[in-house]
């Protein structure tokens, strides 16, 4: 007990000298602050980089998607044509899920799946899943659709979803099988995976629009790129997670390599798999909507074009119906995520399989409907459907009418006192002075490895030519994550405390998190138009989910006893609180802000698209003159702002955990 | 070699940087404090064991002894650093994966403390699993995987799936599937340690039920000494990596090799383990009258007799001729002996 207690104070790193606990930070963070303070006198080239010393990776990267582009590599064929054909490949499975849902098959004579079969079967598979409530939510979600008039939208993208994400998740699962039974795969794997899911939803856009061109097909290929990784994550922990044992059972009853594969580990490891489809599913919904840039179809497509007429009351209309599918969505993939198998008693077919039967008699009835007796149950007209768009926009006329003096003064108080000076600040920092307190930090944290990756990071933003836009960006994810922890910090202790409040705010970050992004849009521009204070209020709503999460859960993760031995002696809550549950949870809660600072990057991107003057527009520009190069390093600028912070806050954490025996 | 159907020479797992490399260096027997200072991990250290046909030699030790990591080189689940392995004489370490398949799918099963069991398979579909990677037709598998199932009284759980049979349950669906190739050699590592105590005990008496049936070769692990002593014909106690002593449960007793096996015997009940003839001397007694003994009783049995007669007994076999003598005093010390 006594050496261990000693081991953690004398902390990982040993060997250094010893010095007093207000030295480190001083150490750390003073030469960082010297720097942009003598910033004046500095030499030029220190504070930003000068023109003729970027590092042309533009241009690097132009010339290969030239070559890629132009020169017949492969012999007889481009590599274009190569992702060309690529794109055809998945045009068909798009045009029968298409046909099926929506547009059914003229050639043949046979018609779409009628409405009311597809409302029907989202619930008879929700009650197999779950029970009668999923069954209301998953049948009355879908119903909205049709009842409201975005039938058609909707299953276009549904079908973009139902292509793309069974494609995303086998390249994503056939990665992790790869890494984990090579092991030089899988070091050159995690790299890429950590940008890729760091890299701004519109960096790949533009390779896939410089290599397939535009439209649904190329829109439903970045969703599955944008997919995939997330897949592949968790098939790694997934199949390294199954028990030992599990594996040398199947190793004894004498399965060949395959038959191992196959037969144990991938079933074994179902679960992970399962999550990992769920959140394939909500990452391709969340992409499509977006993909609409270059001209994916279906529901995002629609809300693009309302947005940029601003026809707010139309674009809200959208925006819950995209809602509403997402919800959907998310609860099935989750009810069969968390799905176990269970015996099924003898007995006729329509006891054993009941839900199946239903589905049997639900497809046999709704097609005999539609067919024989009435149309509408194929389609509805559109003057069958409701229309809530007008009632959108009798709410948006009277927050403009009656508040947008209020929220104008608001909004440009902000801009003046506090965003403006806080910009200016931000873009006095000198690269240098960057690069030397990551370095420092990661050095500290963990050694010289980190510290040479997050110092290059830095290295690679300043030299590609995008430091002052980058510390732009690097200013509204500040100053919004600031806000988020304000808000967040106390919203999550909130919830803690009480199990019926924990319940409703995992509920409802958890409908939040399956928004698309570009959702947050919708009221934000409504509210302020665009702008910085816009952007900011979008990234603060879309990125504050995350601190509340973690706050919540590390807070309850706190073992009962060590909040009894503060109770027993003599802690008041507040005490108990402050001196006891933060300290511990608060390892967990850095987690959250980590969480917290990837969406804020994301948001910041998307909020491009409402007039923001960083990182993001220049990647806007590169979108429309469908430049790769540029798209691909601005991106890459801010994934590796976001793994900069992401790297050190792990590292931190894990080291704080070892420090308090919980790792 | 000849008759053995396992054994083991000189076997080594050192966990580590470069184990075999380390061995070598060392002249292929460092002792345990090189190792360690080198920085491996001693998980087995220079085992030497055999196992006879239809024996049950029991593995023993504390935790992190190195049983399992012992029964997984037997199985070669583990690839051991150095020594020898043989398997109905095949040298099993030059054995082919191909081969070992084919071994594995013949000769050998094994049952593992947590079950290990398919989680996505019913008790059926996972007694039918080693038949099924062989690719044995579907109907006769599942009559071979039935037949088991009644055998181990799972009967009406067929279609059942792991998650919703308790803990007892799920083992024997655990040994129902070692058994369902016919192995010749089975391997439990500690396949009732997850189990309560009472069930435990019910698991024990189907298991000798089992082995009387089915005569197995068996290694068996456990780090209950009283477990071992119901099953084993011969125990082998393990100390960090090591073989201390291997011998029958009355040998380990009476003749502990070093501190460390008497402490792990401390608490047995010898009078009901030890036998007269464990504890007699050999020289038949000169005074032939008084009372006299069975040599293959226990202590127990024979301890009001022992206790009211003041000279030595004559110890009888079972035709009545005398094979020794049992005093009062020698009896007195191998049971209280060893204790403190
Ligand atoms: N893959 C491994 N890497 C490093 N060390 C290991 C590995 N596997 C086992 N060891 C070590 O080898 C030693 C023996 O482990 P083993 O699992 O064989 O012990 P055991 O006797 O079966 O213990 P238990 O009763 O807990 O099952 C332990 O110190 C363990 O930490
Ligand atoms: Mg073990």
């Amino acid at each position: 007990m006594a050496e261990t207690a000693t081991g953690a104070e004398s902390s990982p790193p040993t060997g250094r000298p010893r010095l007093p606990s207000w030295a480190i930070p001083v150490l750390l963070v003073g030469p960082f602050l010297a720097l942009v303070m003598a910033r004046e006198r500095l030499p030029a080239w220190a504070v930003t980089v000068p023109e003729p010393w970027h590092v042309p990776f533009i241009d690097w990267i132009n010339a290969v998607v030239k070559v890629l582009r132009k020169d017949a590599i492969f012999g007889l064929f481009t590599f274009r044509d190569l992702t060309r054909a690529g794109a055809e490949a998945i045009d068909w499975p798009l045009q029968i899920v298409e046909g099926v849902l929506i547009a059914g098959f003229p050639a043949l004579g046979l018609p779409a799946l009628p409405w009311v079969l597809i409302v029907g079967l989202a619930a008879i598979w929700g009650w197999y899943l779950k029970g009668p409530r999923l069954a209301l939510l998953a049948g009355g979600c879908i119903a909205y659709l049709a009842l409201f008039g975005k039938w058609k939208l909707s299953m276009i993208t549904l079908a973009a979803v139902l292509v793309a994400a069974p494609v995303a998740g086998a390249i994503g699962i056939a990665l992790g099988i790869l890494a984990v039974k090579k092991r030089w795969f899988e070091m050159l794997l995690w790299p890429v995976l950590n940008v890729m899911q760091s890299l701004p939803h519109f960096s790949y856009l533009i390779p896939v629009a410089v290599f397939i061109g535009v439209g649904h097909k190329a829109g439903t290929i970045a969703t599955i790129l944008f997919a995939m990784p997330p897949m592949a994550r968790l098939a790694i922990l997934g199949l390294r997670g199954i028990s030992k044992e599990v594996t040398e059972a199947g190793i004894m009853a004498g399965c060949t390599p395959r038959q191992l594969l196959w037969k144990v580990e991938v079933p074994a490891a179902r679960d992970a798999l399962m999550i990992g489809v769920n959140q394939v599913i909500m990452q391709c919904l969340a992409m499509v909507v977006i993909a609409s840039f270059v001209g994916a179809k279906g529901l995002g497509h629609d809300l693009l074009f309302r947005l940029q007429s601003l026809r707010i009351g139309q674009a809200l209309e959208i925006g819950v119906a995209i809602v509403l599918m997402a919800i959907a969505l998310d609860r099935l993939s989750q009810a069969l995520a968390a799905r176990q198998p269970a015996h099924i008693p003898e007995g006729p077919f329509w006891r054993t399989h009941p839900f199946l039967t239903a589905a049997g008699g639900a497809i046999v009835g709704s097609i005999l409907a539609a067919v024989l007796t009435t149309p509408l149950a194929q389609i509805l007209p559109k003057d069958l459907t409701v229309t809530t768009a007008p009632m959108w926009d009798a709410l948006v006329d009277i927050i403009t009418v009656n508040l947008f003096d209020a929220l104008a003064i608001f909004r440009d108080d902000l801009l003046r006192h506090v965003l403006i000076p806080l910009r200016r600040l931000f873009q006095l920092v000198p690269w240098l002075a960057l690069v030397i307190l990551v370095a420092s930090l990661g050095w500290y944290l963990k050694g010289w490895r980190l510290a040479l990756t997050v110092a290059g990071f830095i290295l690679f933003i300043a030299f590609a030519g995008f430091w002052p836009r980058a510390l732009i960006t690097a200013y509204m994810v500040a100053f919004s994550v600031v806000v988020c922890i304000v808000v967040g910090l106390p919203l999550g202790v909130w919830a803690s405390r009480g199990d019926r409040r924990t319940a409703i705010a995992t509920t409802l970050c958890d409908t939040f998190q399956t928004f698309p992004s570009f959702i947050y849009l919708i009221p934000v521009i409504m509210l302020f138009q665009v702008g910085d204070v816009a952007a900011i209020t979008a990234i603060v709503i879309y990125a504050v989910i995350p601190i509340v999460r973690y706050t919540m859960f590390g807070l309850r993760a706190v073992p009962s006893e060590i909040v009894e031995a503060a109770t027993t002696s003599g802690c008041t809550p507040m005490q108990t609180l402050w001196k006891v549950r933060m300290p511990l949870a608060f390892p967990e809660i850095m987690l959250g802000i980590n969480q917290t600072i990837m969406f804020a990057l994301f948001m910041v991107i998307i909020a491009a698209f409402i007039g923001t003057r960083d990182l993001g527009q220049e990647i806007f520009r590169a979108l429309t003159f469908a430049d790769a190069g540029k798209g691909l390093v601005v991106g890459l600028c801010v994934s590796f702002m976001g793994l900069t912070a992401d790297q050190l806050i792990t590292a931190w954490a894990h080291r704080r955990r070892q420090m308090l025996g919980v790792a | 070699m000849g008759e053995e159907k396992i054994s083991c020479r000189k076997v080594w797992k050192l966990y580590g940087r470069d184990p075999e490399g380390f061995l070598r260096t060392h002249g292929g027997a460092p002792d345990i404090a090189a190792v360690r200072a080198a920085g491996y991990i001693p998980a087995v250290r220079d085992v030497s064991l055999e196992v006879m046909p239809s024996e049950i030699l029991v593995i023993m030790g504390l935790s992190g002894s190195g049983k399992s990591t012992l029964v997984r080189c037997l199985s070669r689940l583990i690839e051991p650093t150095a020594g020898e392995i043989f398997f109905d004489g095949q040298d099993l370490l030059k054995a082919s994966a191909k081969e070992m398949i084919e071994l594995r799918r013949h000769k050998m099963g094994m049952v593992f403390q947590h079950f290990a069991l398919l989680p996505h398979r019913t008790v059926l579909q996972n007694i039918a699993f080693p038949l099924e990677v062989q690719g044995v037709a579907r109907a006769a598998r599942e009559a071979r995987a039935r037949e088991i199932i009644a055998l181990v009284g799972l009967e009406g759980r067929e279609t059942y799936y792991p998650r919703e049979l308790s803990g007892g349950q799920q083992q024997r669906v655990g040994i129902a599937r070692s058994l369902a190739i016919e192995p010749d050699v089975w391997f439990l590592d500690e396949p009732f340690s997850a189990l309560d105590p009472l069930i435990r005990r019910e698991m024990q008496d189907e298991f000798l039920r089992l082995q009387q049936m089915l005569k197995k070769t068996i290694v068996f692990i456990t780090h209950d000494f009283d477990e071992a002593i119901r099953l084993a014909d011969r125990i082998a106690i393990m100390k960090e990596g090591e073989v201390v002593q291997c011998g029958t449960a009355a040998e380990l007793i009476t003749n502990p090799a070093t501190d460390y096996v008497r402490e792990f015997t401390k608490d047995v009940s010898r009078e009901k383990l030890l036998t007269v003839r464990d504890v007699m001397e050999d020289a038949a007694a000169e005074d032939a009258s008084g009372p006299s003994i069975a040599a293959d009783e226990k202590i127990s049995a024979v301890a009001k007799t022992v206790l009211e007669t003041d000279s030595p007994i004559r110890v009888v076999d079972s035709q009545g001729a005398g094979v020794g003598t049992l005093r009062r005093a020698r009896v007195i010390d191998a049971l209280f002996g060893g204790r403190e």
